[in-house]
């Protein structure tokens, strides 16, 4: 019997699953606990067991007063979150996908002295860049605005090098060279002939880009100081400082279902997108 | 155009049409900086810049009672490698690194290799679910974490009354280190999972069937195709995770407010450099601060991408 299974297609192991369920319920136990914790009360969430369900059924609740706390605040983050991400991720992939095309498809001079300050700019923490930039932006009079979020986001080098391996095997010069002689303009050969073919690895980097705008905490922390700016993430956890301090005023229950209403379209949309992006970064990891 | 001239007269011998070609590519790649320039543009301003202004401040220095500021050249370099707060963040990130960094990496690498190997049941289900915390935004982690740790309510609390003790305390000065590692660990294994696993994906199938007909086993398997073809992934992942270490900032700065006594505002360098500008206006020292990180960052990450590539011959 064993002699028949061949080793390219081995049976499956119960040891092996068993291992990997016990790291599924490391990665679950967390987002389970916030669901439950989303359906409680404060005092429930004080009181009772962190994973299972509490006295009352609060979440709606809950949902409902984290929409309307303080004049609807967390939409006004919603808000903001949603058009960071749009402007500044959505700007990021257009960028990272005409310098990563124009860098694979084309062989101008200085083409390798990018490449060099690309890797040397990437090797510097980020963090490290973000007191100059806002005393820079203060200088300019950008800081408590939206550009001071937008701009910095519009910058995705993992984007670009994702976008350069991508279009050198997705665009065949030989298209390009028929767009050309059929008299089409480089940028109309890039709207009409290319976009279409580095569609899968745009979606890869859309989605990169749209999790790390989403998720941006320290660019806006020191960037605004008005909470009318704030996005989600510097708002939740302006909420969460609520409980201690002076006059503190903890909202637990806000935090938690505000936690929870943050996570859950990222998941979403890397659910329904899963097919794209997987694609993407295998190709990406080809080189 | 002159020296575009001779090497057209140069092959002259070619037929016409290749010459006009390779004349129109001549002209075409130039247009390359269309696309190649706004990105640029961009980078310029907010990575180019910024690092040129850091430089700048660095190399200034307030006066406190008279204003205006004065060139000091390294002085601020000097006061910044002598600083026993710096050197203490920089030991914590490092001690971090030396532990976490590996732990994630092997705990990615033995989940990419097992959903790989076929012998797994509902791999494709195992495989989302264990990326998902890579969507959930660090921050929402990070509270979702730090209420789990907290001794109010949450786990460690239930644990706890459980075993009518009060033994597990992740807040505490002691655990803090591994609680933050734990946060981290949990949020970025299924990201760097999936990077090792498109790598493995692109492995051609001829190999394993060479391998099975040398007969190699699993393990052999694994240690003559399947990590040899990891190694490029695993130097990324490598250094993106140093990176990573040395900015640590987001985890111990939301904690804070649930430990202020155990987190001191130069728990890491970039907190450091973070407090020192926005609680101290000492804007010219954050400034040196950070770039010492960001030099000492880059040169870590350079040498291991060497190492990694040498390896590889």
């Amino acid at each position: 019997m064993s002699t028949l299974t061949s080793p390219l297609r081995p049976k499956r192991s119960k040891l092996l699953t068993g291992a990997m369920v016990l790291y599924l319920i490391y990665t679950l136990v967390p987002l389970l606990w916030l669901l439950l914790s989303a359906t409680k009360t404060q005092d429930d969430l004080l009181s009772t067991p962190g994973l299972w369900f509490g006295k009352s059924f609060a979440f709606f609740s809950n949902i409902k007063d984290t929409l309307t706390y303080n004049d609807g605040i967390f939409l006004r983050w919603l808000g903001n979150t949603v058009l960071y991400v749009v402007v500044g991720a959505g700007g990021a992939t257009l960028l990272a996908t005409a310098a990563g095309y124009g860098l694979a498809k084309y062989k101008f001079a200085g083409r390798r002295a990018v490449f060099a300050v690309l890797l040397g700019a990437v090797a510097v923490p980020g963090t490290a860049l973000a007191v100059p930039t806002f005393l820079m932006f203060s200088n300019l009079g950008l800081t408590n605005t939206v550009w001071a979020i937008i701009i910095p986001s519009l910058v995705s080098p993992f984007g670009l090098y994702l976008m350069w391996v991508y279009a050198t095997d997705a665009v065949p010069h030989e298209l390009l060279e028929a767009a050309r002689i059929d008299g089409a303009g480089e940028v109309r050969t890039f709207f009409t002939v290319a976009l279409r073919l580095l569609a899968p690895g745009i979606v890869t980097t859309l989605l990169f880009a749209v999790v790390s705008t989403w998720n941006n905490y320290f660019l806006p922390l020191i960037m605004l100081s008005k909470p009318n700016l704030y996005p989600l993430t510097v708002g939740l956890t302006q909420w969460s400082n609520q409980a201690t301090g002076v006059g503190a005023r903890p909202i637990y229950n806000l935090v938690i279902t505000g936690s929870l209403l943050t996570i859950v379209p990222l998941v979403i949309a890397f659910l329904l997108l899963q097919r794209f992006w997987q694609s993407g970064l295998s190709a990406g990891s080809v080189k | 155009m002159a020296e575009s001239m001779a090497h057209q007269s140069a092959e002259q011998v070619r037929p016409v049409s290749a010459a006009g070609r390779r004349r129109r590519r001549a002209s075409q790649d130039g247009k390359g900086w269309i696309f190649v320039g706004p990105f640029l543009a961009v980078f310029a301003l907010t990575f180019l810049a910024p690092i040129g202004y850091a430089i700048y401040l660095s190399l200034y220095r307030n006066q406190a009672f008279f204003g205006g500021k004065v060139f000091v050249g390294i002085d601020n370099y000097t006061e910044a490698l002598q600083d026993p707060k710096f050197w203490e963040a920089f030991g914590r990130v490092a001690a971090f690194l030396v532990v976490q960094v590996p732990i994630m990496l092997i705990l990615a690498l033995l989940a990419a290799l097992a959903i790989d190997s076929a012998r797994l049941h509902a791999s494709g289900f195992f495989r989302i679910v264990i990326f998902l915390p890579y969507a959930v935004p660090g921050v929402v982690a990070v509270l979702m974490w730090g209420y789990i740790y907290g001794d109010n309510f949450g786990l460690a609390a239930n644990l706890n009354d459980l075993f009518g003790t009060t033994a597990i305390q992740p807040l505490s000065a002691h655990w803090m280190l591994p609680s933050i590692a734990n946060i981290v660990t949990w949020e970025f294994v299924g990201y760097n999972m999936l990077i090792f696993y498109s790598a493995l994906r692109t492995v051609p199938g001829e190999l394993y069937e060479a391998a099975a007909i040398d007969g190699a086993g699993t393990f052999r398997t694994i240690r003559a195709v399947k990590l040899p073809a990891l190694r490029g992934a695993i130097v990324i992942a490598t250094i993106f995770s140093i990176i990573g270490s040395f900015q640590l900032f987001n985890e111990p700065n939301i904690l804070r407010t649930l430990a202020p006594n155990v987190i001191t505002t130069y728990y890491t360098p970039n907190m450091y450099a973070y407090n020192l500008s926005f609680a101290g206006q000492q804007f010219n020292y954050s400034a040196t601060i950070a770039i010492v990180m960001g030099v000492i960052t880059a040169i870590i990450a350079y040498v291991v991408q060497l190492r990694g590539s040498r390896e590889s011959l």
